[in-house]
């Protein structure tokens, strides 16, 4: 699939809470195929701290509305600054970057997100009902404020919900969710904070379930040239840029 | 028309850009991104005698203008590349150099001797200054005697243009530059990463595995420019300079100083289509100040 750079129109910019932002981008040309899991390298204009392309993952694709969504925490000044976004603004993107999550047919499937780990879980969860399957998206959050944009996940299956301060669904951590234990899947996506990744990953296997993990190291270029977002595999070390950022838990020496 | 020919001695050049080792894989990786039969050269990944899994994650940290790595030569090994990516790659209608490094010279002498062998890789640069490895590598380049030593080792089995890649941490970049010289390298290429580090107050712990790294970027412009100049004013060998360039002006500013050609490197992370663009604001700079051969700028920094 050809990588492309190319400058994006902001379309809107929709804050979701104090921290997370979700920002829509039209292309001026019409998308290429973004398949789920994928990722884009945005340049920061206007920081002086940030001199490398923040990865995102793409949260969203409407192809009639030729837009991506970015789904975005504000963490330095980079991400700040894109938050600061206005329509009408201009954003260059190198994209579409990386592999993609599997998409298994007539099964059930279990999504489970953190914090912005979320990013690539819906446009996940379209595919997946697209193909048939029933999906359950688990997200893991603070508190009921950061439970957000429940109603788009609705559009394609259930969704669960865990608050570390119980304010909203079950209390406690993704993992300790109640539909863990209740049901069985057949596949496992998680995208989010290592330990909850490895926690996720960690109940797959108990369970014999086939669980896929995006990983979010930190990278250079996006495009495998840097070598410097290298996870260790039971085949030495790959790049996460090309050969992830979707790893199955079995080829990652967790 | 202007002339952006330049010639690294009996090594013609279409123009003087190149691409930094490390910073642009095979050339594979910016296919998509540009054509690079616009490039004077490309410079790919350094390439050792045996595979190297390179140092364990994190390997980057961003800081101030610029970034450090301690990616540590991963790669998988000079038979592998004339076997598998040579291939694949010879058809490039640019110069093709393979980046050579090494723990002991009896690596460096080996790697080179099978490279010599590739008909379409008209050259190699040495690399004496590599500062994530443990052994060899920046040690080679850091005293004179040993950059000697290396150079001297490869030069009698390497029978093309050979660059030697010099390291800014040392104490003064003309000596080694003129050792190397005087051992028979063709050009010297310069500057490699400036050895750094960088820390989170928050966790007290260091931001790479390997607690020091290689800083580039335009950080290290100034440091860079300085060393082509000094080292123009005291070899006769052509000169390729690197450190920071991210645009055609930068590029200009490093040509003033002295170098024949250039190199852009962490640049390529940020915009894959720099390398295009620089070669297109040479030109402009040139028809802007009315020159005609990109050859009367080498030097040309006029003081006083």
């Amino acid at each position: 699939m050809k990588k492309l750079v190319q400058d994006f129109e902001v379309l809107q910019r929709k804050e979701l809470n104090d921290e997370h932002f979700v920002l829509d981008v039209k292309a001026l040309e019409p998308l290429p195929e973004i398949h789920p899991g994928q990722f884009v390298n945005v340049l920061v204009k206007d920081s002086n701290t940030t001199f490398l392309r923040r990865p995102l993952s793409i949260h969203f694709v409407d192809y009639e509305r030729n837009t991506i969504s970015l789904y975005i925490k504000k963490i330095g000044d980079g991400t700040k600054k894109l938050g600061e976004l206005k329509e009408g603004d201009t954003l260059n993107i190198v994209y579409p970057l990386g592999n993609q999550y599997s998409i298994p047919n007539n099964a059930n499937t279990l999504l489970v997100g953190g914090g912005c780990g979320v990013a690539p879980l819906l446009y996940l969860a379209k595919h997946l009902k697209e193909a048939g399957n029933n999906v359950t998206t688990l997200l893991g959050v603070r508190s009921e404020k950061d439970a957000v944009e429940l109603d788009a996940y609705k559009e394609y299956g259930n969704i669960l919900v865990t608050t570390e301060d119980g304010s909203f669904g079950e209390k406690g951590y993704p993992t300790q969710h109640s539909v863990l234990e209740k049901e069985k899947f057949d596949y496992v996506f998680t995208c989010g904070p290592e330990p909850m990744m490895k926690a996720v990953a960690a109940y797959s296997a108990q369970k014999n379930i086939p669980c896929e993990v995006s990983l979010e190291n930190t990278m250079a270029c996006g495009f495998g040239a840097c070598l410097c977002c290298v996870t260790e595999t039971t085949e030495g070390n790959k790049c996460t840029c090309t050969e992830g950022p979707v790893f199955n838990i079995n080829d990652l020496k967790w | 028309m202007v002339n952006l020919g330049v010639k690294l001695k009996d090594l013609s050049l279409k123009n003087p850009v190149m691409t930094a080792s490390g910073t642009f894989g095979f050339g594979e990786e910016f296919e998509d991104f540009i054509d690079l039969s616009n490039l004077g050269g490309i410079i790919v990944k350094g390439t050792t005698r045996h595979h190297r899994e390179g140092n364990p994650y994190p390997r980057m940290a961003e800081t101030p203008s610029g970034m450090l790595n301690a990616v540590g030569l991963q790669n998988k090994g000079v038979e592998n590349f004339c076997k598998e990516i040579y291939p694949r790659i010879k058809h490039y209608d640019t110069n093709i150099l393979v980046n050579v490094s090494g723990s002991v010279i009896e690596d460096y002498v080996e790697t080179a001797a099978m490279i010599n062998e590739l008909e379409h890789i008209p050259a190699i640069e040495l690399n004496i200054s590599c500062p994530n490895v443990k052994e060899g590598g920046m040690a080679f380049g850091t005293s004179c005697a040993s950059a000697a030593s290396v150079v001297k080792a490869v030069r009698e089995v390497y029978k093309k243009h050979l660059m030697v890649k010099l390291s800014p941490n040392v104490t003064d970049i003309t000596e080694i530059a003129k050792a190397v010289e005087a051992e028979g390298a063709d050009s010297v290429s310069l500057i490699n990463t400036l050895l750094g580090m960088a820390i989170n107050a928050e966790t007290r712990k260091p931001l790479l595995s390997t607690v020091t790294g290689g800083l580039s970027g335009p950080a290290v412009k100034p440091v860079a420019l300085r060393m082509v100049w000094q080292v123009f004013n005291a070899v006769n060998i052509p000169i390729v300079g690197l450190g920071g360039i991210m645009n055609a002006k930068d590029a200009i500013e490093f040509i003033l100083a002295g170098a024949t050609a250039i190199q852009i490197g962490t640049a390529n992370f940020i915009d894959p289509q720099v390398t295009e663009k620089v070669v297109v604001g040479l030109e402009d700079y040139m028809k802007r100040h009315n020159v005609q051969d990109i050859n009367d700028l080498i030097g040309a920094l006029q003081i006083q």
